[in-house]
């Protein structure tokens, strides 16, 4: 008995995932439990598991895509049960052709009509509809024609192996190189083939992928909101050795600490001066400092990074996790893509996740996901500390508290408020000097509050 | 830990399983007085006298059936060959008793047996004593084919295939006995039908079994000067093949050259590309290349013969080929 695998809701909020990596291959042994792919949901990578026993047979879409939740995305089966019907009431199973994949999942679904009607199977459409129940997909069942009319379907169709070469004839091409191709939505019929007869092979897609002007996948289809948030370097040689050399040293996160002190004079003046202004533009030091954090992370993606292990992930989106002590203990809310919120967005965000957290009504989307927390232990006392990574980030910053300081000045000396602040950073990751970098742009918007409402 | 010979491996094999089962007895050509036509049954004859390690006259059918029957009745022979070349006229109980009593009786008859004995070419031994017949006896259900290229790998699968339940073809080889390498002291032996990863590399994958994994670790050395790392897969056992290694060296390295000591047609090469084209299709950059003996009797001139057998010069070309280097 076939298991279909469908995209699940796995978060409350979920209309759509994007499966950034499949973890079995077609073909692999398949236990009831086993993680299936890694899912982008709407905030956070999450786990889709299989939920029946057999072999993995079909994968019905690749690494990259999204599809509506309710979508068939692959299907489970003893090895040598019969999937054809399954595998076309999914729209023919369009994983490998790169083109065809990476059409949106209303085309695919229409096309799963066309073809379907041409082998006059009519009540094969409305079981799709059947069995993905997600809205956005009934809603263009209910439009076929339009879409079978559409020419621009028909090439879109054809495989990516099959694709044409500057005259016409077919590229040639290894298994590996059109995997990689596919995975990476690169066309290969753009690619210059470096092997024998012209056969396109991995270095080829690797120096393809690498150019600045990377050739697309034709038919442009319009890329899900999601895409491009990250993206993943693979280790290099050295930084590898780095990694696993100080790793050793002292363990599994290698952490290094930096060290320094801000001043807050124009914070403090910022403050007041908004406070004069009423009640509403009340913010405080550490809401402030949020919003400084998350402008530098902005220009600083390699600390606004995961750890995976074998690559770096490196966020284009700042998600800033903030460390609230509970009666239960830690837990770290998100204020997601804080670079992009005002900083009274995110004061009230951050008395909000606060004040949850403490009544203990956090919901699983609002504590995972971050890409960099802050701990501030500044409302008590502490002068510095140093705080655990969160991984897989790599940085956090603690806070300490802000307090009067004797300070050289050109008349002597003077009293200003200051604070101090200690990154950890794991040095798989982040080297001393990009550590130093982003406390350095840190300290520029801390000692100029008025760049953060440029 | 001790360094010995292949040769000396064997004959602890022989001796501690000997020692551990009273069951277990050596036939063959010169095993008892003469000692082993290469020593490898040295010291045995003394040790367990002359109705354990026997003498047999030139009659490899004769005393190949003796072990069948002898297996039969509960005994554990090893039937040694001097070599496998001449095992050829023993095929008959090899193939056609050991390997298919158990299945013809409905199960009634284990044949506990171990055909063993120096297999492939030496040095200038002409046509018909240059044979490896790995092949041969891989394509029989209810053998088991066990190929040591090192001393560890000799006394520990030597050891396992005693203790088989059910016939195994032990394969050694002439140029292997002089071979040193580190054999602990301590009791081990290793699973028949697992393979091992030799040496580890990315860039490609030689897959290959008995003496031919000393040529591959010798090319493994030659082009890491040149920062080519390759995987060294050393399959041991050629019956039951360890696929799963065979497919995570492969999907590592996505390039495979497959180097083996006999002809081309029909080798275990062809069954490694099968099992390669099925399971890595889509992690293969490359046509898999077969390193292997020319296509002809094996010639006794020493410069033909050099010629035609499967050397380090010839895989490290497959590997600059399946690299695309060349």
């Amino acid at each position: 008995m076939a298991t279909k695998v469908f995209m699940e809701a796995l978060s409350p909020t979920m209309e759509e995932g994007r499966l950034v990596k499949w973890l079995k291959n077609e073909g692999d042994k398949i236990t009831s439990g086993d993680p299936l792919a890694e899912v982008e949901t709407d905030k956070a990578i999450m786990e889709l598991v299989a939920r029946g026993d057999g072999v993995l047979r079909k994968r019905l879409i690749n690494e990259g895509e999204s599809r509506p939740v309710g979508q068939l995305v692959a299907v489970i089966a003893a090895p040598d049960e019969n999937i054809d019907a399954l595998v076309a009431e999914a729209g023919g199973g369009a994983p490998a052709p790169a083109a065809a994949g990476a059409k949106p999942p209303a085309d695919v679904v229409a096309k799963s009509q066309e073809s379907a009607g041409a082998t006059s199977v009519p009540q094969r459409p409305s079981e799709s509809q059947g069995e993905a129940s997600a809205p956005p997909q009934q809603k263009t069942a209910g439009t076929p024609p339009a879409r079978v009319e559409s020419s621009q379907n028909v090439p879109a169709a054809m495989p990516a192996s099959a694709g044409n070469g500057g005259n016409g004839g077919p590229v040639r091409s290894s298994p590996l190189a059109r995997r990689m191709a596919s995975e990476r939505g690169l066309d290969l019929s753009h690619m210059q083939g470096s092997g024998p007869g012209g056969r396109i092979i991995k270095r080829d897609v690797e120096s393809a992928a690498a150019s600045p002007q990377r050739i697309a996948a034709s038919a442009a289809p319009p890329r899900p909101a999601m895409a491009g948030d990250t993206e993943d370097v693979p280790l290099t040689q050295i930084r590898k050795t780095i990694a696993k050399r100080l790793a050793e040293s002292i363990g599994p996160i290698p952490t290094f600490y930096l060290t320094a002190e801000f001043d807050l004079t124009r914070v403090s003046e910022m403050r007041a001066a908004m406070l004069e202004l009423g009640d509403e533009y009340k913010v405080s030091v550490n809401d402030i400092l949020m919003k400084a954090v998350a402008t530098a992370l902005a220009q600083h993606p390699e600390v606004n990074a995961h750890w995976l292990g074998d690559k770096i992930r490196y966020h284009r989106r700042v998600h800033l996790g903030m460390a609230v002590a509970t009666p239960d203990g830690l837990i770290v809310p998100v204020i997601f893509d804080a670079d992009q919120k005002r900083m009274s967005e995110i004061s009230r965000e951050a008395r909000d996740l606060a004040k949850r957290a403490r009544d203990r009504k956090l919901t699983p989307e609002q504590y995972t996901g971050s890409t960099f927390s802050i701990s501030n232990l500044g409302m008590f006392g502490i002068d510095q500390f140093t705080a655990i990574i969160n991984p897989p980030e790599v940085a956090i910053l603690a806070i300490g508290t802000a307090q009067d300081v004797v300070v050289p000045d050109a008349d002597g000396v003077a009293v200003r408020k200051r604070i101090r602040v200690t990154m950890s950073c794991d040095h798989r990751a982040v080297d001393g000097a990009v550590g130093a970098a982003f406390l350095q742009t840190l300290r520029r918007l801390i000692e100029n509050p008025l760049m953060l409402v440029y | 830990m001790p360094v010995i010979t292949y040769r000396d491996a064997l004959n602890q094999a022989l001796r501690e399983e000997m020692q551990r089962d009273d069951r277990v007895f050596l036939m063959g050509e010169e095993v008892a007085v003469y000692q082993g036509a290469y020593k490898v049954s040295k010291g045995l004859l003394q040790e367990f006298g002359e109705m354990r390690v026997v003498d047999t006259p030139i009659t490899e059918l004769g005393f190949a059936g003796v072990g069948v029957g002898s297996a039969m009745v509960g005994l554990r022979p090893i039937i040694e060959f001097m070599t496998w070349n001449f095992a050829v006229l023993a095929l008959d109980q090899v193939l056609n008793s050991a390997a298919k009593l158990l299945y013809m009786s409905g199960g009634q008859y284990n044949i506990p047996i171990v055909f063993r004995g120096p297999n492939g070419a030496a040095l200038q031994l002409s046509a018909q004593h240059s044979q490896a017949f790995e092949s041969w006896l891989g394509h029989i259900p209810g053998l088991k084919v066990v190929t040591p290229g090192t001393p560890y790998d000799a006394k520990g699968l030597l050891k396992s295939a005693i203790r088989d339940d059910n016939p195994v073809c032990f394969l050694e080889g002439e140029m292997l006995y002089n071979t040193k390498g580190e054999v602990p002291e301590e009791e081990y032996t290793i699973p028949i039908g697992k393979a091992e990863l030799k040496r580890e590399g990315e860039h490609c994958s030689i897959i290959t079994n008995g003496k031919m994994v000393l040529v591959a670790m010798q090319v493994a050395d030659q082009m890491a000067k040149d920062g080519i790392r390759v995987d060294v897969v050393d399959l041991r056992t050629v019956r039951p093949m360890d696929v799963e290694a065979i497919k995570a060296s492969v999907e590592k390295t996505n390039r495979a050259v497959v180097l083996e000591e006999g002809w081309e047609l029909c080798g275990i090469g062809a069954q490694v590309v099968d099992y390669i084209q099925r399971d890595c299709f889509d992690s293969l950059d490359a046509p898999v290349v077969r390193v292997h003996q020319a296509d002809v009797p094996m010639p006794y001139a020493k410069n033909l013969e050099r010629a035609a057998k499967p050397d380090a010069a010839k895989t490290i070309a497959a590997v600059r080929k399946v690299m695309y280097l060349d």
